[in-house]
């Protein structure tokens, strides 16, 4: 919209009060004048409408649906209140509902040192976070071992198996969409094949009819006393169907790379292995960084299909309270439901991108000469 | 019920076609399994209210629940030895055929096709259903025939739509439908008077109402669409496992006949009538027939109660759906409800 000689006659502009900062951004010209004044009003009424519902009429204490089925009632914020262990912990044990929390806090721990400059020991952390410290959630969550009684895996759920589900995906189909990649480009022309006809497989099926299979027809082709956890089920189906998608984008990063890079490797000496992990992949991959936070958010997105196969994730079970809790239905209760799935999901993405941003930030990828 | 997109479809229609292929499984007890496994795994709906869902706290409640709990209760003298296992409906025969769960009670219509060539079998009825109409009150309407050229707002891809126009047509009368593919747009529509009626299956219905600002305002119609018989399933070729599940659901409607309630049961046990005593074994050693305790039923009553208790607690005035008994009464009461002795 902005054109080149408006920007360089505001940057002439001395911008000495509030008043003349916001006059020189926003009303310009005539024409972007309008156009702000419209925008605010739309934000305004927007705003606004939230707010009334969010706020102004909205129910905020109760004890069943009755409080909030009143005329014109707002939000039904006590249906969140009264089940918010529900959608945050599925059917987890209240006593065991610790272990989760540890569970969190370890992965905090891990993870934030990473995004903070100038915390030392960086591959160490790394090391943790990508293997000690998946041993050590599982054993806590899962439990029947040191004393921890057993929690079996069909009473996770809420956001704890959304959580679960989107980092087992995103941690098993990060090196599996990179071993795919290379073997896409590989030089052996099976490999090759094998790679290309996987990807090209599984992008062209949904995810719903992947985890429907896993559901469905595979234990039809097991023996009867054979069954599989329904979680691992999925998790196994979202991991793969991942790393399809990853592979294609790790691909675009492979050819990306000027071939002089492949050839200096060469040159030096590097075999097949260290030329990838040390000279192709780490550039690679930090060109593609968007690509891969815009992979791992929809994968995160994508978990909430889970609920097709009857495990219920932070959707599934807001959605199955909305739906089957009579105590709790009233007009509102619904959309204060979905908008709080929503909010939390927001949180979340929102997360994901910003220490993407930062990331980038951090290896320059903007500034590549 | 549900709508389904084609693929969905499909895909059901294959694995039906698999099911039909592969010999049913040579089952040894399921009796003894649930015995050594030392729980019960019973199928359910991921949320139907008043048949299945979590409460605030997670805990699994309603009619089909209770039915699990009575029968893990005539096993194991406990009613909290169940694992619940949340269905689909795509995927509920699949897991009854496959073995993951022991019992399919979740609300499944129990109809000709699937009772001979699922490889499973209906053990008897637990609730009457059947597709009715919602209409406002301030319309003065006594029966359904009177909506003639009325717009119905109807699920699409459902029985529901197609019971519709069979009853349309039977009776040469004009409608318009107005159709919408999930149940909660259709409720919409509904609440701001798109369409004059409302059809789903009764219990739905009721359900939807309490989701209005004004359920008292509308009212159901008295007549029935069809016939939409829910009742728990098991697995084809274990007649002692279809024995035990049969005779708790007989149980429980006898002990209400009788009289026998969750707080009376121990008392009852010395009654002087014959009846009740070979219920509850006092007399007689009809447990031994099912492979189980003589005082099966005595578990069943003291962990769930009787028919009439579970439906009150969890459909009828004790819930908020305040469901009259109507078909589901018993049939001394001008119900449906009718179990054969226990002699």
């Amino acid at each position: 919209m902005r054109i080149s000689t408006a920007k360089s006659e505001r940057s002439a502009t001395p911008f000495e009060t509030w008043g003349g900062k916001l006059r020189a951004t926003l009303f310009p010209t005539l024409l972007q004048s309008v156009v702000s004044l419209v925008l605010m009003a739309l934000i305004a009424h927007v705003a606004y409408a939230f707010i009334d519902w969010a706020f102004i009429r909205a129910v905020f204490t109760g004890s069943d649906g009755s409080a909030c089925r009143v005329e014109g009632a707002g939000a039904c914020w006590p249906f969140i209140t009264h089940k918010m262990n529900l959608f945050l912990y599925g059917r987890y044990p209240e006593a065991e509902l610790w272990r989760v929390h540890l569970t969190y806090g370890l992965a905090l721990a891990g993870v934030v040192p990473l995004f903070v400059p100038g915390v030392p020991r960086k591959p160490a952390i790394l090391a943790y976070v990508l293997l000690v410290f998946p041993l050590l959630a599982f054993i806590l969550l899962s439990g029947g071992v040191l004393g921890l009684p057993l929690v079996r895996t069909d009473l996770w759920g809420g956001l704890l198996l959304t959580l679960v589900i989107a980092t087992v995906g995103i941690a098993a189909s990060f090196p599996l969409g990179i071993l795919l990649a290379l073997a896409r480009r590989s030089e052996l022309p099976f490999v090759r094949w094998t790679s290309t006809a996987y990807i090209e497989l599984v992008r062209g099926v949904p995810l719903v009819t992947v985890l429907f299979m896993a559901s469905v027809m595979l234990p039809l082709f097991l023996p009867p006393d054979v069954t599989i956890d329904k979680l691992l089920r999925a998790l196994v189906g979202v991991a793969l169907f991942s790393a399809a998608y990853l592979a294609e984008v790790v691909r675009g990063g492979l050819q990306a790379i000027p071939r002089g890079q492949y050839e200096a490797a060469d040159a030096l000496g590097l075999g097949y292995w260290r030329k990838m992990a040390f000279v192709i992949l780490p550039q690679a991959i930090r060109l593609v960084i968007p690509g891969i936070v815009n992979s791992f958010i929809a994968l995160f997105k994508d978990t909430s299909l889970v609920l097709i196969i009857g495990l219920f994730d932070l959707i599934g079970i807001v959605e199955q309270s909305v739906q089957a809790d009579a105590k709790w239905s009233s007009p509102q209760t619904a959309a204060t439901g979905y908008f709080f799935a929503a909010a939390v999901f927001w949180i979340f993405c929102f997360a994901m991108s910003r220490a993407s941003a930062a990331l980038e930030t951090k290896l320059q990828v903007g500034a590549r000469s | 019920m549900r709508a389904t997109s084609s693929f969905l479809c499909t895909l059901s229609f294959l694995s039906a076609l698999l099911l039909g292929a592969s010999p049913v499984v040579a089952q040894s007890s399921t009796l003894e399994a649930v015995k050594k496994r030392g729980q019960l795994v019973c199928g359910v709906n991921t949320g139907l209210a008043g048949f299945g869902a979590p409460d605030d706290k997670g805990n699994w409640t309603g009619l089909d629940i209770d039915f699990c709990r009575a029968v893990a209760a005539a096993i194991f003298g406990d009613g909290t030895r169940v694992r619940f296992v949340p269905l689909n409906a795509k995927e509920r025969f699949t897991a009854l055929q496959t073995g993951e769960v022991d019992i399919l009670s979740r609300n499944t219509t129990w109809t000709m096709s699937r009772d001979t060539s699922l490889g499973l079998n209906f053990v008897g009825i637990l609730y009457f259903d059947g597709q009715a109409f919602m209409v406002r009150k301030s319309l003065g309407l006594k029966s359904a025939d009177e909506l003639k050229g009325a717009s119905i707002c109807v699920q699409s891809g459902t029985t529901n739509e197609l019971n519709l126009a069979d009853f349309f047509a039977t009776r040469g009368l004009t409608y318009r439908p107005v159709v919408y593919e999930r149940l909660v747009e259709v409720l919409g529509a509904y609440a701001n008077g798109r369409c004059d009626a409302f059809t789903t299956d009764s219990s739905q219905l009721i359900a939807e109402r309490t989701r209005l600002t004004d359920p008292e305002e509308h009212v159901m119609l008295p007549d029935l669409v069809s016939k939409e018989p829910l009742g728990p399933a098991v697995r084809q070729g274990d007649a002692q496992w279809s024995n035990i599940v049969r005779w708790t659901l007989f149980a429980i409607i006898n002990a209400e006949e009788l009289g026998v309630t969750q707080s009376n049961v121990e008392a009852q046990r010395s009654s002087s009538n014959p009846e009740i005593r070979r219920l509850l074994g006092t007399e007689g050693e009809y447990g031994k027939g099912l492979g189980l305790a003589d005082d099966w039923a005595v578990s069943i009553l003291s962990a769930v109660g009787n028919y009439g208790e579970s439906f009150e607690r969890n459909l009828g005035q004790g819930s908020p759906l305040k469901i009259a008994r109507g078909r589901n009464a018993l049939w001394k009461d001008g119900g449906l409800m009718y179990a054969p002795p226990v002699r």
